[in-house]
């Protein structure tokens, strides 16, 4: 405790690395993901082109990717952009099948009838299918959010600079408490970020409150094989 | 003979599912459970093989309390068919109708010739044996539900709204099979259902539920139409209206038969009446 | 100069097949750790999956616990481990552990969930003893389930051992962590590559398994989800 109280600044600029690290990947797996989620479902070609290979990119792991990357577009080893490359590839991974699936689940009579109300293909995806597949995007986005934060903690073993610092760090000079206060501070963003999204469905989501109500985190558990 | 003896249920969540339910169940009869959901009809049924346990009261098979038999020895010898057949995905229809032969210790290759016996018996034809049930149409499906009911020869046979899930011609025909079978083999069957037309043609005891599982009327399909006890059990069984309610007018020479609604239902002839 | 025909050349040469450090010994460590740490967290969450799933009690708990484990840095908590019990390959193995616990979990409960109830419902009517459907209903319907949870897991751990060589001379993460000290690009880039296609190979054997364990009978109802494995996203990979 005496380690944490003489250490909050640092505490507090290896957080704000963290930040810098894992919201990046966040966002732009979700970017990258609905439109190839979305190619995914139009076609049968390029349905099992994307999901095997979304597959395939999440068998990967992460950490030897961060390794494998410098090789690939001639970052340099130390680099972040290595860190948030290879979390992006992992996100946009489980996304894309996400989206698929969260696409899938939409009622078929209710695309129909968007259609014969007059919605264009284009509209009727960004105005019916995708909002209507919000709470299955939003299941996966938790967790995209969780193991991102998660994952950004490894990259401290290359010497990228997060809370996964004070783990090598603490290992290294024998602080327990320096290693405690990062698993805290860890578990303690993820879970900000994870409310943060909820609290974004809830908002944007404002049909869906009964059901999110009753069933919490179902879709991601039901999902969990 | 089944007999129920005041019989109360109240469920966990506060639900009284049935209340001071007492009715005798004559053996080698049918008896058919009507009535609307909430009627605790299926929990009457359910209380026979012990899948329910009344909060108070007692049920008797035969004399005997069944509270104080263990209920997995119970109910390996009652038949029990329910709605959507209930049978195992993972295993072939031979397999699923000698199963509870097999749990009872029947040697396998001796379980697996009855069972395909028993598919004669159900109008199932053998080359049918070893499909899934996924392969099966609906109606194949409860045939093998049946079958699998009947399989180690019960003297009661518990049947939940069996074919409350097939189209109305498979179940019509599922009916009339139901009806020669019981000729056949003469069990004591229990039968629940929410329609009063499927009680009629298959029942010899028709009993009329109300909410919570109280008794409206019990009765032969004939005294239930000729004399229903109230306006409830009048209206249920359709005694004032329609294709029941049936009037003669005079033609001619002939006298017709015509419904509430004025259609001609078919011509009286006195040679006709038996 | 090319890195990756540099890597190749590390994977091929014969210096690197022989001693304490030879390749194969390496994944072969790599292995054999992985699928310790698989059966040992199999043994925990198998039963307790079954019994959630049977009984239907506890799954709000294992949900918010196994939630909960989920968001655990694996670095995090093998560094802690280490520090108690010193370098060596305990700290991997109670670390990894961890990790494997939550999909093997939820795929043994999800497994059980997603039967359908009429057909347990049946069973039991029929006469089985609360053993008997477990044994001859619940476990086969469940399979395909509990395969893609310890699927899950095993991939996971695959990734993860690669960090036990942080603080134990393990597996093939020894030559990412030692080409990184020596400065040896060739080193990390190859022993990567053998990561990555361990793991390729491993998910490739898996996606086979799981084929071939679906009940005859119940196929096609269970295989829309195999590939998006949520089961436990947040390993330190």
């Amino acid at each position: 405790m005496t380690w944490v109280l003489a250490n909050l600044g640092l505490i507090w600029a290896r957080t704000l690395d963290h930040v810098v690290l894992s919201l990046p990947p966040i966002v732009l797996c979700f970017v990258v993901a609905v439109p190839l989620g979305w190619l995914a479902r139009r076609y049968r070609l390029s349905r099992g082109i994307i999901l095997t290979g979304a597959g395939l990119l999440y068998a990967v792991p992460s950490l030897p990717l961060i390794f494998v990357l410098p090789a690939v577009i001639g970052t340099s080893l130390l680099s972040p952009v290595n860190v948030i490359i290879a979390l992006t590839l992992y996100g946009i991974a489980l996304m894309v099948r996400v989206v698929s699936d969260g696409l899938d689940s939409v009622d078929a009579d209710v695309r129909q009838s968007a259609s014969a109300m007059g919605y264009s293909t284009w509209s009727r995806f960004w105005q019916v299918e995708l909002p209507l597949a919000g709470p299955v995007l939003l299941a996966g986005m938790r967790v995209v959010a969780v193991s991102t934060v998660s994952l950004v903690t490894v990259g401290a073993v290359i010497g990228v600079q997060s809370l996964g610092s004070l783990f090598t760090d603490g290992f290294q000079r024998g602080i327990q408490a320096e290693i405690i206060a990062g698993l805290v501070a860890t578990v303690g963003l993820a879970l900000l970020f994870d409310g943060a999204l909820v609290l974004a469905g809830r908002v944007l989501m404002p049909w869906t409150r009964r059901i999110t109500a009753a069933k919490p985190s179902a879709p991601v558990e039901v999902s969990a094989a | 003979m089944i007999e129920f003896r005041s019989v109360s249920k109240r469920f966990p969540d506060g639900t009284l599912a049935v209340e001071d339910f007492s009715l005798v169940l004559p053996s080698h009869k049918t008896t058919v459970l009507v009535g609307s959901s909430g009627s605790g009809k299926t929990t009457l049924l359910r209380m026979i093989n012990r899948m329910v346990d009344p909060t108070s009261g007692s049920v008797e098979i035969d004399g005997e309390d069944i509270a104080t038999l263990p209920p997995v020895k119970l109910r390996r010898g009652i038949g029990y068919v329910m709605q959507n057949s209930g049978l195992l995905p993972h295993r072939t229809v031979v397999d699923n109708v000698a199963t509870v032969p097999l749990l009872r210790g029947t040697p396998k290759r001796q379980a697996r010739a009855d069972a395909l016996a028993m598919l004669d018996t159900v109008g199932l034809d053998r080359s049918l044996a070893d499909r899934y049930p996924s392969q099966l149409s609906g109606g194949q499906q409860q045939r093998v539900g049946v079958a699998r009911g009947l399989a180690v020869d019960p003297n009661i046979l518990l049947m939940d709204e069996p074919f409350g899930a097939v189209d109305p011609i498979v179940r019509a025909e599922l009916q009339q099979e139901l009806v020669r079978l019981q000729k056949e083999l003469d069990k004591t069957v229990v039968f629940v259902t929410h329609d009063i037309e499927e009680a009629f043609l298959l029942g010899d005891q028709i009993v009329i539920l109300s909410e919570g599982g109280r008794i409206a009327q019990v009765g032969s399909p004939a005294e239930l139409l000729a004399n229903p006890a109230d306006d409830f059990v009048a209206s249920f069984v359709g005694a004032d209206r329609g294709r029941r309610a049936l009037h003669v007018e005079r033609h001619g020479n002939e006298d017709v038969v015509v419904d509430s609604d004025g259609r001609l239902a078919g011509v009286l002839r006195s040679e006709g009446v038996r | 100069m090319n890195l990756f025909a540099s890597a190749i050349d590390w994977i091929l040469d014969p210096a690197n097949y022989v001693g304490l450090n030879a390749i194969p010994l390496r994944i072969g460590q790599h292995l054999v750790f992985s699928l310790v740490t698989v059966l040992i967290a199999s043994a925990i969450a198998i039963p307790l999956g079954y019994l959630i799933g049977h009984t239907g009690r506890g799954r709000g708990l294992a949900v918010t616990t196994s939630g909960g484990l989920r968001a655990i840095p694996t670095l995090g908590l093998l560094t802690l481990v280490a520090l108690w019990v010193g370098i060596g390959v305990v700290a991997p193995y109670v670390a990894l552990t961890v990790l494997a616990i939550p999909p093997i979990l939820a795929g043994a409960y999800t497994g059980f969930e997603a039967i359908d109830r009429r057909t347990v419902d049946a069973a039991r009517a029929v006469g089985m003893s609360e053993l008997q459907i477990v044994r001859k209903v619940e476990v086969p319907l469940g399979l395909p389930l509990l395969i893609g949870g310890l699927r899950s897991a095993t991939l996971q751990v695959i990734a993860t051992a690669t960090l036990a060589a942080y603080v134990a001379d393990l597996g093939l993460g020894r030559y990412l962590f030692s080409g990184l000290k020596t400065r040896d690009y060739a080193e990390m880039l190859g022993g990567s590559i053998l990561v990555i296609l361990l793991a390729l190979a491993l998910e490739g054997i898996f996606a086979l398994i799981q084929r071939f364990v679906v009940p005859r009978g119940v196929s096609g109802r269970l295989d829309t989800a195999p590939t998006l494995r949520t089961g436990s996203p947040t390993a330190a990979r």
